[in-house]
């Protein structure tokens, strides 16, 4: 067993970086386009119901399934790696995000409407501040999860920590088989640990 | 002859309800009037008041602020005319004192200095000293001081007019009466026209030069406090009117 980590310590490495890389890709589109999505849905309620109603189903999809499903359309790799994780992303994000500026006080929106904040300026200062605890939260879930769900994008040649499990599960290698599940929870763990670390605690207010 | 605020005809029904809010309200206030609207929960004072800021749109009506009709107004621009004050205070958390009551000047892009000066001038005029609550955080004041600011930010712009909305209600019997005096103080040196809803009909009494009785969405009675207490209109001021009473024999029983 260790035999396996001694020799080959290397293409783990390898594995975790290009993991890691693919992660940081899909996080980034993922908060972009959840920004998006967040400050239209805060626009009108109708619209959020129907965003979140939709991205609930899509989530429900097993993952394994759906880069399969998206194969035919984006083809083997990175990229439809990349789409499905931020898919996966926006429900987790938005959730959180809407949730997050809904908790800040009537009274305070109220205020700063009254006395002639535009909507944008209400969002950036003053929901945006109030809800920063519960964005940082999403994020780290939605982190957390990127990690662990990229695992499975190996499937589709996207290469990362799966590449080694799943190599170990074709050939019956048991090594294999273990150290890429231990390195792909080690990840997610350090991830967890790290952004706890660095996320915003609660401030004056 | 141009009126500070007039309401022609105005009714709002919220979706849903059966019946309305405000139902074909007409009335007219003067510059520098300080105007109480009593009423119990539901009569649509509130509704009313939101309607001068359009928190509110009216379904049908006008409503003019010396003699403009505020739907022709960009909304942004009307509000940051009119100061806003409500019972939940809505002091924004993350903000200091000073950064609270700086909020519409730095909004307007007032000069740095013109805007430090105000807050200080604001703070003063509210009963707080500068130095000691500039740069404290909403939380860590009391129920009574969080309103005092609520008043000051709700003042930092000039506006010419002051809605209040049950600005005192959550607040303690003794702060409140301390409260009131020192808003009819503000109110007598400056030219400015105050609306305040208030549920308890001492409060409407004592502070409005004219006050407004609604029921129903309707205006029951819109006079001086002298002319209401001694020729109601309705039942229903009446009724009011001897509640207070009602309240003040009791006191005096034990004098």
């Amino acid at each position: 067993m260790t035999e396996y980590l001694i020799k080959h310590y290397d293409d783990l490495a390898e594995a975790a970086l290009v993991h890691l890389q693919l992660v940081l890709l899909a996080m980034v589109c993922s908060l972009v386009l959840a920004a998006a999505l967040t400050v239209v849905c805060s626009c009108s309620g109708k619209i959020a119901g129907i965003v979140t109603g939709l991205l609930a189903m899509i989530y429900s999809v097993p993952s394994l399934a759906m880069f399969a499903l998206l194969i035919p359309l984006t083809g083997l790799g990175k990229t439809t790696a990349v789409i499905v994780l931020v898919i996966y992303n926006q429900y987790l994000l938005l959730q959180n995000f809407l949730a997050g500026l809904d908790s800040v006080d009537k009274g305070v929106t109220e205020a700063a409407a009254g006395m002639g904040m535009t909507n944008l300026q209400i969002l950036i200062k003053i929901r945006l501040p109030l809800a920063r605890e519960a964005l940082a939260a999403g994020i780290r879930i939605a982190l957390v999860s990127t990690v662990s769900i990229a695992t499975i994008a190996a499937s589709i040649n996207a290469g990362g920590l799966g590449t080694i499990l799943f190599d170990g599960l074709r050939t019956m290698n048991i090594p294999k088989i273990v150290w890429g599940s231990l390195a792909s929870a080690l990840l997610v763990i350090l991830t967890d640990r790290v952004t706890r670390f660095i996320s915003p605690h609660r401030g004056p207010a | 002859m141009v009126h500070a605020i007039e309401f022609r005809d105005v009714t709002k029904t919220f979706k849903g309800a059966g019946y309305s809010a405000v139902d074909h309200v007409s009335f007219t206030v003067e510059e520098g009037e300080f105007i109480t609207i009593l009423g119990s929960s539901g009569c649509g004072k509130t509704t009313l008041l939101k309607m001068i800021n359009r928190l509110y749109e009216p379904d049908d009506g006008k409503v003019l602020l010396s003699g403009t009709d505020i739907s022709s107004v960009d909304v942004v621009s009307l509000r940051r005319r009119i100061g806003y004050v409500i019972q939940q205070i809505g002091l924004f958390p993350h903000l200091t004192v000073g950064e609270n009551i700086a909020t519409l000047p730095k909004l307007l892009k007032w000069e740095k200095e013109k805007t430090a000066a105000r807050v200080d001038e604001l703070l003063i005029m509210a009963g707080l000293a500068p130095d000691e609550f500039r740069n404290r955080y909403p939380s860590q004041l009391s129920g009574g001081q969080q309103q005092r600011v609520g008043l000051a930010r709700a003042l930092a712009a000039d506006p010419g007019i002051m809605l209040l909305d049950e600005p005192f209600g959550a607040i303690d019997s003794i702060t409140r009466t301390k409260l009131q005096d020192e808003l009819l103080a503000l109110h007598g040196g400056m030219k400015k026209t105050f609306l305040f809803v208030t549920h308890d009909i001492e409060e409407a009494l004592k502070l409005g030069t004219r006050v407004m009785i609604m029921n129903g969405g309707k205006v029951i009675q819109y006079d001086t406090p002298e002319q209401i207490i001694r020729n109601p209109a309705d039942a229903f001021v009446r009724s009011l009117v001897e509640a207070a009473r009602a309240k003040e024999q009791f006191w005096e029983r034990f004098v």
